[in-house]
């Protein structure tokens, strides 16, 4: 790392960083409706957004600053293995095309803010849905945090992080002013505020990508020598594990490992709680069937940018923190005011993500803790005015968290997450599709689907860690090594099964269904579902 | 998935196509072993990484079929009523 402060490139970033700001607080004013103290207008935007608006926010919602960060250095740490970011991205796809649109028009016509308000109404179970509330809030604080530590890499790089020796307050000074800016301008404008802002750092997001795919290969000579490089760097052996740094391709045992965390990835990505809420902002199912056919151009932004790892390779990069290898290329390779493009490009990457993250987390501490075991009577104002609170308190514990623990913390609970958040699918999409399975088979199957995941994950030892060193284990059964996400799935999904089996022929009361079959095909315009829109705005475009 | 179960059937051949469509992306991406190696190289990009990114946008067509399929099969079964076309209008 060079010393000193990188002067261009700060003021690039500082200018595209204010620029989104100003925007941030102007959003508030976007699309307005008339009844602005409701949880649908501050936490979902008014369900308005048209095809292009939720491209964006999903976008700039799924493809976090973490993302850009942390897949090319997993390339750059060990090759091959870290791509699984890429069919991972491609599986999504598919799969929410069958089941998004259900949940998209259940929600509409019940009011449903997030997946714990359905599974409630449609198990009838306040305990089932508590669950799948907590495990989201569980799954999402890290992810907020990591948000957080991609800001401070990129801080890092440009010389602004500050060195091991300064003080504290000066070193994390600039982090706590894009924190407060960012806390500021959600709890003002709300889901609105992200929406707006996507669009900046998606386009600067692509800008970079296209720049980078290009310029970096000429200047390095080629993916020929690129390549040639990496895989001489790979097969230098490792000191801490005694085998080759990595591969450029995995070999046989590898390859469950890859599918698994593939396939578990995918199925675990719109159990977030944000990934739903940006769903449901949408004004109609078509908007969502359409936008898992536009959405794969964020895949292939995500393979190109995963190469990245390899030209940091070839580049001659050396960071001890992988996580700094890409803002590391970039200021290396760039010239100063376009490496302040890239660094503002993932500093706002930073900020969509998180805004919406906590926004979601809000949400579902409002409706799922707040209405049904607190405060049933809450008013939409009371609901609204509790959520921005809410989404303060998420942010600011996400920073304690980053200030006070060692980033690795920050990245097992984070895996930890993953873990958790996919044993709600078959609570959730399981309901989606059946009432066959029963509540509390649901709930024992979730439980010991965290018990084991939890258990699992905090037996990986790694080089540098005794605990929760990595995310995938021998498959009991199989012996293969898989993701560890995924076999607490299969458990969950046995257990599940299992027991509603008992519980049905127990004659265990069955809680009510408060949704109708035709619910869930309903579209915007049917009966119930049109009076939710707010008038006017729906086909303003953007 | 649709509530039209009097009459029509609910296993088409169009419906056999969008399950297809939607499946295969899931066979190429999950059997890793079709693909994990490092020739025929693309502009000195070994095989295992273009050949991931072709599925990009190989499975984003296969998804756009599988939605112009499930279009036309929700039109046909709405037949003169109107509720699922309705989406198609606004852009």
């Amino acid at each position: 790392m060079k010393d000193g402060v990188n002067g261009v490139a700060l003021a690039v970033f500082i200018f595209f960083f204010l620029a989104v700001t100003v925007m941030g607080f102007l959003a508030a004013r976007w699309r307005k409706a008339e009844n602005e103290h409701s949880l649908d207008e501050w936490g979902l935007g008014g369900r308005s957004f048209g095809t292009w608006v939720t491209w964006f926010l999903l976008g700039g919602d799924l493809y976090t600053a973490y993302t850009f960060v942390a897949v090319p250095a997993a390339i750059y740490a060990a090759g091959a293995a870290g791509f699984f970011a890429v069919p991972y991205t491609i599986l999504v796809y598919p799969l929410i095309f069958t089941f998004l649109p259900r949940l998209w028009s259940v929600s509409h016509k019940h009011g449903y803010v997030t997946t714990s308000d359905f599974v409630r109404g449609r198990f009838g179970s306040k305990g089932l849905s508590l669950a799948v509330a907590v495990t989201g809030i569980l799954a999402t604080m890290p992810y907020i945090a990591l948000q957080l530590v991609g800001i401070q890499a990129v801080l890092d790089v440009m010389g602004v992080g500050g060195g091991e020796d300064t003080n504290w307050f000066v070193k994390d000074l600039p982090l706590l002013i894009a924190f407060g800016v960012l806390a500021a301008y959600t709890y003002s404008s709300g889901l609105r505020a992200p929406a707006l802002i996507a669009f900046v750092k998606d386009t600067l997001i692509y800008i970079v990508i296209a720049v980078a795919i290009i310029y970096i290969p000429i200047k390095l000579g080629g993916f020929d020598d690129i390549f040639a490089k990496a895989g001489e760097a790979f097969s230098q052996t490792n000191p801490a594990t005694g085998k080759p740094r990595g591969a450029l391709a995995p070999a046989e045992p590898g390859q469950w490992t890859y599918a698994t965390l593939a396939l578990g990835s995918a199925l675990a990505l719109f159990m977030y709680p944000h990934s739903i809420t940006a769903t449901l902002s949408s004004r109609s199912r078509e908007v969502i069937r359409r936008n898992t056919t536009i959405l794969p151009l964020y895949s292939l932004m995500l393979g190109l940018l995963a190469l990245l790892g390899f030209m940091a390779i070839a580049a001659g990069v050396k960071v001890t923190n992988g996580q700094l290898a890409i803002p590391q290329l970039f200021e290396d390779m760039f010239p100063s005011w376009f490496a302040g493009v890239a660094f503002a490009a993932i500093g706002i990457g930073a900020l969509v993500p998180a805004a919406i993250m906590s926004i979601a987390a809000a949400n579902l501490f409002t409706r799922n803790i707040y209405k049904d075991f607190i405060k049933p009577d809450a008013t939409p104002a009371q609901e609204t005015r509790v959520s921005k609170l809410v989404s303060l308190l998420v942010k600011v514990g996400a920073l304690v968290f980053v200030l006070t623990m060692d980033k690795t913390v920050a990245i097992n609970f984070q895996l930890l997450g993953g873990i958790w958040i996919l044993q709600t699918f078959p609570a959730l999409v399981g309901g989606l599709f059946t009432r066959w399975f029963h509540r509390w088979a649901l709930l024992a199957g979730w439980a010991v689907g965290m018990v084991y995941g939890t258990v699992a994950a905090y037996g990986v030892a790694s080089p540098t860690q005794a605990h929760f060193g990595g995310s995938s284990k021998e498959i009991p059964g199989i012996g293969e090594i898989g993701y560890i996400g995924l076999t607490a799935f299969v458990i969950n999904i046995v257990v599940t099964v299992v027991l509603t089996f008992v519980l049905r022929a127990a004659k265990a009361p069955d809680g009510i269904d408060e949704t109708k079959p035709s619910d869930y095909t309903a579209d915007a315009g049917d009966p119930g579902v049109a009076v939710e829109l707010p008038p006017a705005t729906a086909g303003a475009g953007h | 998935m649709s509530d039209e179960r009097t009459r029509e059937p609910v296993v088409t051949p169009a419906r056999v196509a969008i399950g297809l469509c939607l499946i295969a992306p899931f066979v190429a991406m999950l059997w890793v072993g079709s693909y994990a190696k490092v020739d025929p190289a693309f502009i000195g990009i070994p095989f295992f990484y273009w050949y991931q990114m072709l599925w990009v946008p190989l499975s984003a067509v296969l998804t756009v079929t599988a939605y112009k399929l499930w279009q036309r099969d929700q039109r046909g079964r709405a037949g003169s009523s109107s509720a699922s076309a309705k989406g198609g209008a606004s852009e």
